[in-house]
């Protein structure tokens, strides 16, 4: 006590002006932060959604769907491959998740072998082939996608999507959500301030997948709405309007992602609503090879499986720009211009966990939060103060003081997320915080009972007790660990508050007391201890 | 004799013989767990058991609407709701009369959100001006991973706990705490049971620090156990529990009490979502400090330690008897 290093009183000082310049923003109105000068702390506490008001959305990349889908797309680009050169064979389709086709001319399977080789899939980064082919039984090709590949296609395809859903809504214009990736193949969107998140989830949940289809006219309609649908042909739903089924071949002969850019027009000759765009090279030349080829015939504009129209191609379109017109408002024409110029999902989003806070409920939240911790702080000042008198108390009183300036400081600093539970967090570790004090007050009154002088008592009250507060914090430490590592949301916030909480009592309830303790023993050179 | 300040009231040293109340602190001990743990998981159906459910942990949506200044015409809100076909649904009103709170579970294959959707468009149909504060919808397959992780986070707290323990003091010691936990986070599950308290994520945090403050309880008379029994080598083990219960006994109090005042701020002016998290807390640490003088020291003089000059001494089944 006497000899009290000067580290320790300077560590302190430190501390009480951290914690006074990093909590300081949080008790001053906005204007008057903006104007504090630049050294000067600015960050405020970051409330959580549950105080906060907002919306929370999980959304999940559907890997089952990806993988049907590149599937489905693996057998058209066979079909093709065989087609074009000059293969015959049979029974194309998929086999326990993977392609099987029969080469019907046993000739030319081992030329099949090599086409479908050299033609089928692409590479990996690494440069392997992504799909693996085999030959099978009974004159048969087996074609599988490389699991590895397909695993690092599907984490990219994660990536990817948060790029989209990024750039979608930065066109949106609202305020900047955070968007980061969760787990294997989750994406998690926090909207702040954002309590109707419809028109959010609808810009996000979207596909948008474009891609320019030919209408098959080989079946009549009705044939094909009773089940005979020609083989690399589909039926799919049309909001042209016009009719409510079309048919169309599978193969996508242009996508959205050969377009340049999307724009929400007005149609020059009907004065409606519609999306004008303009294609890559690569798109202008296929779309050009196409409109010369299919003159008089129609093609389908496919929205993620929709049809939005399917117009008459009247003539070559070399630009590759056109234009798309079909039912739309205003609105749903900027909107599939916004989709288009951010460009498709690789993959479809499906909504695992929605969870919204209106920004009313938030602030009852927060004036609920404020007037506990300040009910409970009060409690808990006034306990101590009861309990060991204005000396003993008082100084636990300061400790605890500058241990929630610490506490409130951290987390300003850090912007840990305060959660409702965050608040529930901080109360109790306050209270908790008083047990360091407690364990000292109680090892000094032992010690003085047991016959050793007020200093000797006092210094063994601090070295005695310090085994057991670190060990029943580190205890605590431990649960919120646990709790940061397996919580979601508000529990992490939780947590967070409880460790930054125990750290920053530690450090009050032993260095402070200590050296609040040590001035008033000098001072005073007291005979006995207030608390016995 | 002087009244404040109040730590001079409690006499200087305190004689309890908590150790001869064992055996009967034992037998309610025991109740308790078994009652606990019928409350908790009867009926046995998954995934809560006989706990009150929340969309954490079994999936579903939860909807808090308000029609202030109006109140909520709740028989109108349920026919719309009853017609809608969603199975379960939970209609009741929160807080005031203008606001309800809506659960219901998605139907089988439809779309999770597609169905808030509608429920929304069809309330606002029925009750005219409705505001929504709250809507969160939990999917089957996230409301799965939530539940195994909160109990594996349980688990591991428990676990954690032993090894920290038996690092720091004894195997003896670890698993007079671990003991202690197990009847800590029963007896809280049949807490939350009887008052029927929802189960969800919030209440696994109030769990874990709750967990948390009785091994911090735990170790502080653990501790003083220790040192009382290098100090005391030849007294017999029953009177260094005792001994050591009773020196650390005014610190229980004060801690306890200044934990209960606290939280009891936050119960009463914390609003719904902070009641249940607060009540709980308090029960839990009355429960993890009665547990630290009746669960974990007994469960030490049964299995003995081992003192530095002897070898461990197992309670003769003559002591325990009297």
């Amino acid at each position: 006590m006497l000899n009290l290093s000067r580290w320790k009183v300077i560590l302190v000082i430190l501390s009480v002006v951290f914690g006074v310049l990093f909590t300081l923003p949080n008790l001053l109105p906005e204007a008057t932060r903006a104007q504090l000068p630049g050294f000067m702390p600015k960050k405020t506490l970051n409330l959580g959604l549950d105080l906060q008001g907002g919306s929370s959305l999980l959304y999940e990349v559907d890997l089952v769907a990806l993988r049907a889908e590149r599937l489905t797309n693996l057998i058209e680009d066979v079909r093709k491959t065989l087609t074009d050169e000059q293969v015959p064979f049979a029974d194309l389709g998929q086999v326990n998740g993977a392609i099987v086709v029969r080469i019907t001319d046993p000739a030319q399977f081992d030329k099949a072998q090599r086409v479908l080789r050299e033609n089928i899939g692409g590479t990996t980064p690494s440069g392997a082939r992504d799909v693996a082919v085999t030959t099978a039984d009974g004159g048969r090709i087996r074609i599988a996608l490389v699991e590895q590949a397909f695993e690092a296609a599907a984490s990219s395809a994660v990536d990817q999507s948060i790029e989209v859903i990024r750039r979608r809504i930065d066109q949106l214009g609202t305020r900047e959500p955070n968007i980061v990736r969760q787990g294997r193949n989750r994406i998690s969107i926090q909207a702040a301030g954002e309590s109707d998140p419809e028109k959010l989830k609808s810009i996000v949940g979207q596909t948008a997948k474009l891609t320019f289809q030919m209408v098959d006219e080989s079946v009549p309609l009705q044939d094909a709405a009773n089940g005979r649908i020609p083989p690399g042909s589909e039926l799919l739903p049309s909001e042209d309007g016009l009719t409510p089924v079309l048919l169309v071949r599978k193969r996508a002969e242009v996508t959205g992602e050969m377009l340049v850019t999307a724009q929400a027009v007005f149609d020059s000759q009907t004065n409606r609503p519609a999306v004008s765009f303009r294609m890559n090279g690569q798109g202008a030349r296929r779309f050009a090879a196409i409109t010369s080829q299919n003159i008089g015939k129609r093609f389908a504009i496919v929205l993620d499986k929709r049809v939005i129209s399917a117009p008459v191609i009247q003539g070559v379109i070399p630009s590759g720009n056109g234009q798309i017109t079909g039912n739309f408002t205003t609105e749903s024409a900027e909107e599939l211009a916004v989709l288009l110029r951010a460009g498709a999902l690789p993959a479809q989003l499906k909504v695992e966990e929605q969870k919204t806070v209106g920004a009313e409920l938030g602030a009852d939240a927060v004036k609920a939060g404020q007037l506990s911790t300040a009910v409970g702080f009060v409690a808990i000042l006034l306990f101590m103060l009861v309990a060991y008198g204005f000396l003993f108390g008082g100084i636990s009183i300061i400790a605890l003081i500058i241990n929630g300036l610490l506490i409130i400081a951290t987390m300003s600093m850090t912007q840990a997320t305060l959660t409702l539970p965050g608040i529930a967090g901080l109360i109790l570790t306050l209270a908790v915080a008083v047990d360091a004090n407690v364990l000292i007050y109680e090892r000094m009154r032992d010690e003085l009972r047991a016959g050793r002088s007020v200093l000797a008592s006092m210094d063994a009250g601090f070295s005695r007790a310090m085994s057991t507060i670190i060990d029943a914090n580190v205890t605590t430490i431990l649960a919120a660990l646990i709790m940061f590592q397996f919580g979601a949301g508000p529990v992490k916030g939780f947590a967070w508050t409880l460790s930054i909480g125990v750290v920053t009592s530690v450090f009050s309830a032993v260095l402070v007391t200590q050296v609040l303790l040590a001035w008033w023993f000098r001072a005073t050179r007291p005979k006995t201890l207030p608390i016995v | 004799m002087k009244f404040w300040p109040l730590i001079k009231l409690l006499p200087e040293k305190t004689n309890f013989r908590f150790v001869a109340f064992a055996r009967y602190a034992a037998i309610l001990s025991v109740v308790a767990v078994l009652g606990s743990l019928f409350a908790a998981l009867y009926p046995l159906k998954p995934p809560c058991g006989g706990l009150h459910c929340g969309i954490d942990f079994q999936g579903g949506t939860v909807l808090e609407m308000s029609t202030a200044p109006q109140a909520v015409d709740i028989a109108k809100a349920r026919a719309t709701l009853e017609a809608m076909n969603l199975g379960d649904v939970q209609l009741q009103t929160v807080g005031s009369p203008s606001s309800a709170a809506v659960r219901f579970q998605t139907p089988e294959g439809a779309s999770a959100s597609a169905t808030v959707d509608n429920v929304k468009a069809a309330l606002t149909r029925a009750l005219g001006q409705v505001t929504f504060q709250r809507a969160d919808v939990v999917g089957p397959k996230v409301s799965g991973e939530l539940f195994q992780a909160g109990l594996m986070a349980l688990g591991l707290a428990i676990g954690l706990m032993l090894v920290y323990i038996w690092f720091r003091f004894e195997l003896q010691f670890g698993i007079g705490a671990v003991v202690a936990l197990f009847h800590d986070v029963i007896l809280t599950f049949g807490i939350i049971a009887l008052f029927n308290f929802e189960f969800n994520l919030t209440t696994v945090a109030a769990i874990l620090t709750i967990i948390g403050y009785s091994m911090n309880d735990t170790v502080v008379v653990f501790d003083r156990l220790r040192e009382n029994l290098r100090k005391y080598k030849r007294m017999p083990l029953k009177e260094v529990i005792d001994l050591s219960i009773n020196e650390t006994l005014s610190r229980t109090i004060i801690t306890g009490l200044t934990a209960v005042l606290a939280l009891g701020g936050l119960a009463i002016f914390g609003g719904p979502t902070l009641f249940g998290m607060s009540l709980i807390l308090m029960f839990g640490i009355a429960i993890g400090t009665y547990s630290s003088i009746y669960v974990a020291a007994p469960v030490i003089l049964l299995w003995g330690v081992k003192r530095s000059d002897e070898e461990a001494q197992p309670l003769k089944p003559a002591d325990a008897r009297g």
